[in-house]
């Protein structure tokens, strides 16, 4: 436990930073993989963005400033909610209590600008995936904030890496707990980062998109900032899970590996799901996202018979 | 006689057609249960002349007549407010000649003046409208789609196409050539050129080698295989199947290839032309076919059984765009969407020639969704394929044959109509010579005339959503349409 602050910083902000173009390539190699191709090389979404950053923005002629800034802010929030959720060693750079409340909020308003920047362009395609993300999007908060909320009461940690703890201090309600809680943050990690089967991320067809709609009018540097920033937002909540999962405790040596392990497994997992099943209709996505819900129901009563008995 | 009855595929005199009063045939059309297959309009001097062919699917026969409008008269009393089949007909009919059917329910323009379009709205606070193309993501056709929805769902859905219009049909009597009739619909050009070759043959009296016969026929069969697996790999991209679209889309390359090896284009461009076709398949190149349509036949089973029992691809594509069996007969949709919707036409059986008439025409349990128009392109795959493997085997009989004959001039005033069943459906062609013996009129209908405003119809109450699906499941032509 000799590491010093700073190293820890550095290594989170770099894995924030630089681990979503690799989750988004490994993504698209397994689901090459599935399909029988080659596939693009796994550094391609670095490519990609290091494209757009050279390419200038096309903006159209009815939006206004919103539309100028909610790039920024969607990818400054997002980097700063990573400051707040724990990453290796359960370590959270800005480690306070009740941060995973400020956290959700944080990312809460980015996609607030995400909302009214597709409301902007006064486009009818932005307008119906507005509705759609913003729909699913008030699904997941209060189920979030049940898992949430329910574990930190559980571990008595009020900071973000009481998540951490879990399995370590409770026994075998801490793995019942640690598995529901993974699996409603997956499912979260699906709906909010547009994976199948709740959106198809490569899909042309405007009328089907969720999220991919309403970024239709972004270009270049803009374009640039939301990929990564969706991209960072993955691997938030992929190191959210791994954090559940991992025991606290173990050395950096042995605990990089497994965490990196674990976003790799994360990435071919959902990458599989991609190839394995195909979209849901959007009519049914509604009763895929409550069952995180109903996960969340379950992880709060487990906690309540732990802490008050049956 | 009211009616001339001819088969598919017969040369007959231009001036046996009987040319009777315009409101006896209006009363005709109006009281028959036959399709309509073609109703155009000719220029007749100080006349139009007004011609219908009906179909009649069960005895094998269309029926053929006509009437002279006189061009001071500007109107007449609508048909497709008696019998809705007309609609696009008359719309048409109006565009090309100026002569307004009297209140026509739908009287839009059909390919030209989009900008007097005016579109079906509907008010209300909830309700919003969707406009969509005519440029759109991805590799599509230009084509306008204008949805009236209220949330995620789908009022009405209104089409607006003719951006491709060409002049296809005053082209090809200007200049007929096998390379223009191919060059019409692109997705289905053995059907178009066959169509084509067909109508000169006739109208010049020409008798084609039983060989080339065959050999038009094996390219048709080849040509629906490959489109109809490429269509279940892009409804099953639609849906983000992977799996499904990857291996569709490998199998349908197989096909295309050996079409390449056939003629020397994936898609059998020059293969056909007016005498015969121009690439023989010789005893090799004909095991090889049955070699890979073989292989072919295995994926695609082994692909379609797991998809159908994938939960997911069941539950996007199952009561998704149902379109009632009623509604399909008033539309009169026709090809692969009708017997989707279990109306059994096929113009290959129906219209049958010698080729055809050893093969049974199979009945399939149609459920009218996207599940539906999914499963008719497996059965139509291996039928086909079955069908290519029995031509293959009458090949063997006429390897001596020549595969192509010198053609002779046309002969004048005559009427000739070819039925070809493209993949999508009947492709129409009809022509017309002068007394001089030159082209002077053409006449081309695409299944998918009749089939868009049945994808209007099948999207009605499902979700926006879903429509890239229905669309796929149609596949409709846009260029076909266009002319």
């Amino acid at each position: 436990m000799n590491i010093s602050n700073a190293f820890l910083i550095l290594l989170n902000l770099f894995i924030l930073l630089i681990a979503p173009f690799f989750v988004l390539g490994i993504i698209k190699k397994t689901k090459a993989f599935w399909g029988g191709r080659k596939g693009v090389s796994i550094f391609q979404p670095v490519y990609d963005v290091v494209k757009l950053f050279k390419k200038d923005r096309v903006i159209s002629s009815s939006t206004s400033w919103i539309f100028n800034l909610a790039p920024v802010v969607i990818f400054i929030t997002t980097l700063f909610a990573g400051l707040f959720a724990p990453m290796v060693f359960g370590y959270s750079i800005i480690n306070i209590e009740a941060a995973f409340i400020i956290f959700s909020y944080i990312l809460g308003f980015g996609k607030f600008f995400a909302l009214i920047s597709a409301m902007d362009t006064a486009s009818s395609f932005e307008g119906m995936g507005t509705s759609r993300e913003a729909c699913f999007t008030t699904i997941v908060e209060p189920a979030f904030f049940i898992i949430l909320g329910s574990v930190v009461a559980l571990s008595n940690d009020f900071t973000f890496a009481g998540l951490t703890k879990i399995i370590s201090n409770f026994g075998t309600y801490g793995v019942l707990v640690a598995i529901m809680a993974s699996f409603a943050l997956l499912i979260m990690l699906l709906v909010e980062c547009s994976r199948v089967p709740v959106d198809d991320p490569t899909t042309h067809l405007e009328l089907t998109m969720i999220h991919e709609v309403m970024i239709l009018d972004n270009s270049g540097v803009d374009l640039a900032l939301i990929t990564w920033a969706s991209g960072m937002k993955m691997v938030i909540l992929m190191s959210l899970i791994a954090n559940i999962i991992l025991p606290y405790g173990l050395e950096l040596k042995i605990l990089l590996p497994l965490f990196l392990g674990i976003l790799l497994i994360l990435a071919f997992a959902i990458g599989t799901i991609e190839a394995a099943i195909a979209r849901l209709r959007m009519s049914h996505v509604f009763e895929f996202v409550f069952i995180m819900s109903s996960f969340a129901l379950v992880v709060v009563s487990l906690i309540a018979v732990k802490l008050y008995g049956v | 006689m009211n009616y001339y009855v001819v088969k598919n595929n017969q040369r007959i005199n231009l001036l046996d057609i009987p040319t009777i009063d315009f409101e006896i045939l209006r009363a005709h059309l109006v009281a028959t249960n036959l399709r309509v297959v073609a109703f155009f309009g000719a220029d007749w001097g100080s006349d139009v002349k007004l011609f219908v062919a009906l179909a009649d699917d069960e005895k094998g026969e269309i029926l053929l007549s006509s009437a002279l409008i006189n061009k001071s008269i500007k109107e007449y009393e609508s048909i497709t407010k008696d019998n809705h089949q007309y609609h696009m007909f008359e719309r048409e009919f109006y565009e090309q000649f100026g002569i307004k059917p009297l209140n026509h329910p739908w009287l839009k323009p059909v390919r030209k003046n989009q900008d007097d379009y005016e579109f079906f709205e509907m008010e209300g606070e909830e309700v919003h409208q969707v406009a969509v193309g005519p440029i759109h993501a991805g590799v599509i056709e230009p084509g306008h789609f204008r949805f009236m929805c209220q949330g995620e769902k789908v009022y009405n859905l209104e089409i607006m196409l003719g951006y491709q219009h060409r002049g296809c049909e005053d082209l090809l009597v200007k200049k007929p050539s096998n390379q223009l009739a191919e060059s019409i619909c692109g997705d289905s050009l053995i059907a178009y050129n066959m169509a084509y070759s067909q109508i000169m043959e006739q109208l010049s009296g020409t008798e084609i080698t039983t060989k080339a016969k065959l050999i038009r026929r094996i390219a048709l069969e080849m040509e629906r295989i490959a489109i109809h697996i490429g269509d279940m790999g892009a409804i099953c991209g639609d849906i983000a199947y992977l799996m499904g679209k990857e291996v569709y889309a490998v199998t349908r390359t197989l096909v295309i290839n050996t079409m390449l090896e056939i003629s020397g284009s994936r898609f059998g461009k020059g293969l056909i032309t007016v005498g015969g076709v121009n690439f023989d398949i010789d005893k090799k190149l004909s095991d090889k076919i049955i070699d890979v349509l073989s292989g072919v036949k295995k994926t695609v089973k082994q692909m379609t059984q797991a998809a159908l029992i994938s939960s997911t691809v069941r539950s996007r594509l199952e009561k998704t765009g149902v379109i009632s069996k009623e509604t399909a007969t008033e539309l009169a949709l026709v090809g692969m969407i009708a017997r989707s919707c279990g109306i059994e036409i096929d113009s290959r059986f129906d219209f049958c020639d010698e080729f055809y008439k050893d093969f049974e025409k199979k009945s399939f349990k149609a459920t009218n969704d996207a599940y539906s128009r999914f499963k008719i392109r497996y059965k139509e795959i291996k039928e086909s394929i079955s069908f290519v493997k029995k031509l293959i085997k009458k090949l063997d009989e006429v390897r001596d044959e020549n595969i192509i004959v010198s053609t002779k001039k046309l002969i004048p005033n005559s009427f000739a109509l070819s039925i070809v069943e493209g993949w999508r459906g009947e492709i129409i062609h009809i022509a017309t010579t002068n007394e001089q013996g030159e082209l002077s009129r053409y006449k081309i209908k695409d299944s998918s005339f009749n089939n868009w405003y049945g994808l209007s119809m099948a999207v009605r109450n499902n979700g926006i959503s879903d429509f890239p699906l229905c669309n796929k499941g149609f596949d409709l032509s846009y260029c076909g349409f266009d002319l």
